[in-house]
């Protein structure tokens, strides 16, 4: 029942969704805004957005504006979910976890900004480095649906805020026909999709990719995922979206082949030099070479001491290596830095399962 | 995209406001790469000026040369130097007459500022005050 009415819900919103892209357009554009009574007297900017323009046309605008470069990260993604999202304060703020009065806040701020600092709602002759900046705040989105800091209770699921990411990245790839990465993203994030039924047992407790239940993926979205990343790949500008899509395509193979996950994130680490895309490396190179090789290459990597999968994948490996004691003090290590409570109970129980 | 922003409601100005920090070396006259150094922001000015886009601009004196005159409860009171005591201080400004922010952004990048930051900020629209 309750998935039902979320259902109707959602048909509501995509019902009202073009509407409202204009209406919020004018409203931005004109200062009326709502929430803030700020007067346009003679009414002389009532129709600025034109009339006849492609309602695609008028979402990338929409997407382009509240992920303006001008604004800042948190602003970037209340402000999409709030506007192009079409969802309220109150589900944002459950969705991400915040107080209410600060997702108001945001908004309220964002919007003065908008229109006393004149940000445009065009779209500029060179859309690579704002398509970069839309593509991260959907990333962004996604991840905090689909990584979930914590399970929240409220009007709108994780899960919800996963979906309402895939839309949106879905609207923004197709209003950039010409950017291979955000299309990359939706690949990557339909990919992850697809295993959402098989990623938590009965308790809630993570599991892990390769005990998944294989039956459960959902291979129409699958198969989606192909077909968004062939069109991304056709267009022959590879960037990390794409090559983490790449990754995640290769996991919904029969058989794995990791040598060639070992080559993505070499890809990848020349793209984003950091530390998480190393320690991905390093367990796919574990699975090559060897735990002792894997569990080398992630002491090497500096900077992620605070980070609950670095010690869940040193654990991991550790157990593999046939180091149980050690094992066991990782599995703590990452259970007290993880948030996510399926996380947590994972390595609570891969803990328990190295002994005493 | 014809229609999209009204030209009649699109007179906006922008400061732009220089911040460096002034221990950083900067080309002196008779040091060599000077007279680049100054070509380059005349031509800057120059551009701005042929785009219509000049609203005014100087440089500023180095802040030893500042006095701040503070207000507090109708006394004033004189200090010397900047109001902030920062390592950066405003060199200079210029003040664009564009459509948008975005337009105010792209001359902000465009200035041949070395090393510092150059801060955007709207000016209050004199009409409808």
């Amino acid at each position: 029942m309750v998935a039902r009415n979320a259902g109707i819900d959602r048909l509501r919103r995509d019902a009202a969704a073009g509407r409202r892209v204009a209406a919020q357009a004018r409203v931005l554009e004109t200062g009326v805004a709502r929430d803030e009574a700020v007067e346009d007297p003679d009414g002389r900017a009532a129709a600025l957005v034109a009339e006849d323009a492609e309602v695609g046309d008028e979402r990338l605008r929409l997407l382009l504006l509240c992920c303006h470069p001008s604004l800042s990260r948190e602003t970037q993604v209340v402000l999409t979910l709030r506007l192009a999202g079409g969802l309220t304060t109150q589900e944002i703020a459950s969705a991400l976890l915040l107080p209410d009065a600060t997702v108001q806040q945001r908004i309220v701020r964002a919007k003065r900004k908008i229109r006393a600092a004149r940000i445009p709602l065009t779209i500029p002759a060179d859309l690579a480095e704002r398509a970069a900046v839309l593509t991260d705040v959907l990333a962004l989105i996604f991840n905090e649906g689909y990584v979930a800091h914590s399970a929240a209770a409220g009007t709108l699921t994780r899960v919800e805020l996963a979906d309402q990411a895939i839309r949106l990245t879905a609207a923004a790839a197709d209003a950039l026909p010409a950017e291979p990465e955000p299309a990359g993203l939706l690949a990557l994030q339909l990919f992850h999709r697809s295993r959402e039924a098989a990623r938590t047992d009965e308790e809630g407790a993570l599991v892990r990719l390769a005990d998944q239940d294989r039956t459960r993926w959902d291979r129409a979205m699958i198969a989606r995922g192909y077909a968004v990343l062939g069109r991304a790949l056709a267009m022959r500008r590879l960037g990390p979206w794409q090559v983490q899509a790449l990754v995640a395509a290769e996991h919904t193979r029969a058989t794995t082949d990791w040598a060639r996950i070992v080559r993505y994130y070499d890809l990848l680490i020349g793209m984003t030099p950091g530390p998480v895309p190393r320690l991905s490396r390093a367990v796919a190179v574990a699975e090559v070479e060897g735990a002792a090789v894997g569990l080398a290459a992630i002491d090497a990597i500096e900077g992620l001491d605070g980070y609950h999968l670095l010690h869940a994948a040193r654990a991991d490996l550790l157990e593999r290596a046939g180091e149980p004691a050690a094992a066991r003090l990782a599995w703590e290590r990452a259970a007290a830095l993880a948030t996510n409570p399926a996380e947590i109970a994972y390595a609570e129980r891969r803990r328990r399962a190295c002994g005493a | 995209m014809p229609g999209l922003i009204d030209a009649k409601d699109t007179d906006m100005k922008y400061l732009l406001l220089i911040v460096s920090d002034p221990t950083l070396p900067s080309p002196e006259p008779g040091d060599e790469g000077f007279d680049e150094y100054m070509a380059a922001w005349t031509r800057y000015t120059q551009d701005m000026v042929e785009a219509g886009a000049y609203g005014g601009g100087e440089a500023l004196q180095g802040p030893e040369t500042a006095t701040t005159v503070r207000h507090e409860a109708g006394a004033t009171t004189l200090v010397d130097g900047p109001f902030a005591e920062l390592k950066e201080h405003v060199g200079g400004y210029y003040v664009v007459d564009v459509d948008t922010l975005d337009d105010a952004l792209e001359w902000a990048r465009r200035l041949p500022v070395g090393t510092g930051a150059v801060e955007v900020r709207p000016i209050f629209p004199t009409d409808g005050f």
